[in-house]
């Protein structure tokens, strides 16, 4: 069994489908170049790689690797609080998903961070206690993130047990989930805020109408859009790309699921203005609004807040899949520019010379999205993610009681499922 | 046997939110983390500047460029030049045109705050306030994430960006000579003693008795009093300090204040919100759910 085990899992390594797809031919390049030029980093130091200077000391590296790619795998939190804590079915095909898409997603961007340590060897120093910074943010904020990795790949295991057709240990792992669901929700809302209080620090260096005492606050409901638009985005890009896994039923339930993610955006988004505006008022910055960076701040609540709203109340209301898929878009997009507005464009706003990423940086932050697409990628291809589980799972699961999706029992002819379960007779 | 199996469930919930509720009301914010204590602060060492004695000469720069075994400084203070302390320049002496006092000469450095952002800042301790009053850095627990530089409201840690073993750099009162008895070298220094050394209830004293004795040199002022609760850097001027480049927005509370409500949420949500999602997996339990 050992040794079938270990030539499963070597088979399983080669590549599937099409090498030269056009996503291939661009991002390969990207990922090979991005590895390059991480060993250049490590071997010249940041100051040669990097645009950061002793007035910016974060860059894009923390701006949106870190703080922008944890508020885009936020969608694993709040889809797994609606299965398995409100037991909302219907989003139960997504979990997988989600929750893998969440995982790799923390363990590439926040892997990322590694690279902008300058003494990354000492990385475990918050971790092993010979130094616990209990009054720091970022100390909560390792400590969540090395947790909720842990939380999220318990999550996703019962996935990996199918796969390699381990029945005890999935029925050890399965039996876990609910636990990890509920302790990864708290450490999830624990540091997206988190990511927000780092920046209260500074609150002489943020421009005011971006520094608020409520940045954690806005950072977690910021968060439920930035999530469910990559969910959404996601779900459409998976809905094409791994078609031929999806059973029939779930693709009948797809356009359900999508509208109702989007209705949550949706009403994220307006929670979001609202507390946006009573911060606004509530600080008395409003003649900011009238300055350069007044403008950058109404670009970012009417372009990229009060639209994507409009666009997913109207997408939602006519079941239109163009309409939220770019709603969804112009949400993620207004994401990405909100956290480096609080992190780098709006820090230090009077600085004479603004800092601008390099070249390098740039490269390398590309090829760590690629990079976590490819795993994506390279893990859905395999393991029941978005094909069904293997037969042997169901009477699992309806043994341990699990909620059993109406018809799996009966869909037993999916193609992935009959390869896992050829394999297991062996 | 199924309802049994509820009982305990029900009895778990119970159990789970009464020691949630328990452990908040005995822990209470105020013991959920270590509380800032307001010590008597007088007796810890600091530095006086006074700035109407200074006359850019900048022998503090190069003493402190020899104790540190850095390059001595190249350029001279000018009213056209900023000059920025960085990894090679823990101490700098910058000249400002004011209107009616002329050109005046000011040194920056760490300030030592009283409760140090970049202190609070740092997840490994490698930032330290010290019982006697030099906030100092540990090369061994530093990682590198210069957080403590996004912290700092007055931009004093510095980075070798140049460097693949990168340390962080900034004046620690010559902690290391105060431990052998002598005096920080740009004290030592300094020609005018335009630096004082000594206990920083003592330095008050002297100030506010500057003040009080030649009104008209000084403005009533001593830049780091209450600037950002306190910090062990004073100084005097004749006139107000923005002219000389500081920061006079930075306001009197203590940067660790600003992260602390979120620190304190922080146990109270990881009892809580457990319990409350538990409740609500129990109380959205459907006919057929088991568990």
């Amino acid at each position: 069994m050992g040794q079938d085990l270990w030539k499963f899992i070597l088979s399983e390594l080669k590549p599937k489908g099409k090498l030269l797809t056009p996503f291939n031919i661009i991002s390969a390049p990207i990922i090979l170049l991005g590895l390059v030029l991480i060993v250049l980093r490590f071997a010249k130091g940041l100051g040669a790689t990097t645009n950061l200077s002793q007035e910016f000391p974060w860059g894009i590296w923390i701006g949106f690797d870190v703080v922008t790619g944890v508020a885009f795998a936020a969608g694993a939190y709040i889809v797994t609080f609606m299965v398995y804590v409100l037991r909302m079915e219907k989003y139960h095909s997504i979990v997988r998903a989600t929750v893998l898409n969440g995982f790799l997603a923390y363990v590439f961007y926040a892997g990322a961070l590694t690279l902008d340590l300058g003494r990354p060897w000492h990385i475990i120093n918050p971790i092993i206690g010979n130094s616990f910074g209990v009054s720091s943010v970022l100390f909560l904020v390792a400590w969540h993130f090395l947790l909720y990795m842990m939380a999220q790949f318990i999550e996703f295991s019962p996935a990996v047990a199918e796969w390699l057709g381990l029945r005890k240990l999935r029925k050890i792992l399965g039996s876990l989930t609910v636990g990890a669901v509920v302790f990864g929700i708290c450490l999830s809302m624990l540091h997206q805020s988190g990511l927000g209080a780092l920046f209260l620090l500074a609150p002489a260096k943020i421009h005011p109408l971006w520094y608020t005492e409520y940045i954690p606050v806005l950072f977690i409901v910021s968060s439920v859009f930035a999530g469910m638009s990559i969910v959404i985005i996601e779900g459409t890009i998976s809905h094409k790309v791994f078609r031929h896994q999806i059973s029939a039923e779930h693709h009948a339930k797809h356009m359900d699921i999508m509208v109702g993610l989007s209705r949550l955006a949706a009403a994220a988004l307006f929670v979001y203005f609202f507390m946006k505006v009573l911060v606004l008022i509530h600080g008395m910055h409003w003649h900011e609004l009238l300055t350069p960076m007044g403008y950058v701040y109404l670009y970012e609540m009417l372009g990229f807040v009060v639209l994507p709203f409009v666009i997913f109340v109207l997408g939602a209301k006519n079941r239109n899949r163009k309409l939220l898929l770019s709603a969804a878009i112009i949400t993620a997009v207004g994401i990405i520019f909100n956290r480096l507005n609080v992190s780098v464009i709006a820090f230090k706003w009077y600085a004479p010379v603004h800092y601008i990423p390099s070249w390098i940086e740039i490269v390398i932050t590309l090829a760590v999205v690629f990079g976590e697409i490819w795993a994506f990628r390279w893990v859905a291809n395999r393991m029941p993610v978005f094909m069904e589980s293997p037969q042997w799972v169901k009477h699992l699961d309806s043994e341990l009681g699990h909620p059993v999706p109406e018809g799996d029992l009966a869909n037993i002819g999916s193609k992935a499922a009959g390869m896992q379960a050829v394999k297991i007779k062996k | 046997m199924r309802k049994n199996g509820m009982k305990t469930t029900r009895r778990k919930f119970l159990q789970l939110t009464g020691v949630a509720a328990g452990a908040s009301m005995l822990l209470g914010p105020k013991n959920a983390f270590g509380v800032v204590v307001t010590k008597d602060r007088s007796q810890q060492y600091a530095m006086l500047h006074d700035t109407t004695r200074c006359i850019g000469c900048q022998a503090c720069e190069r003493a402190c460029c020899e104790k540190n075994e850095l390059p001595a400084p190249g350029e001279k203070p000018d009213i056209n030049l900023e000059r920025n302390t960085g990894p090679v320049n823990l101490t700098t002496v910058n000249a400002k045109a004011t209107g009616g006092k002329g050109i005046i000469f000011s040194k920056s450095q760490c300030m030592h705050c009283d409760q140090p952002a970049c202190v609070s800042a740092c997840l490994v301790n490698a930032m330290y306030k010290t019982d006697e009053g030099p906030v100092i850095w540990d090369e061994d627990k530093c990682m590198g994430c210069r957080y403590c530089m996004i912290a700092c409201p007055f931009d004093v840690p510095k980075f070798e960006y140049g460097s693949i073993n990168p340390r962080i750099r900034k004046c620690i009162m010559c902690y290391d000579r105060i431990q052998d008895g002598k005096i920080p070298a740009c004290a030592e220094a300094c020609p005018q003693e335009a630096i004082l050394f000594g206990r920083r209830g003592d330095l008050l004293d002297i100030a506010r008795k500057r003040i009080y004795d030649q009104p008209s040199v000084y403005v009533r002022h001593i830049y780091g009093e209450n600037e950002v609760g306190g910090t062990n850097m004073l100084y005097l001027a004749s006139v107000p300090f923005e002219q000389l480049g500081f920061r006079t927005d930075l306001g009197t509370t203590p940067y660790p204040e600003y992260t602390k409500t979120f620190l304190y949420s922080v146990p109270l949500a990881l009892l809580l919100a457990p319990a409350f999602m538990l409740g609500l997996r129990q109380a959205t339990k459907g006919k057929n759910d088991k568990d």
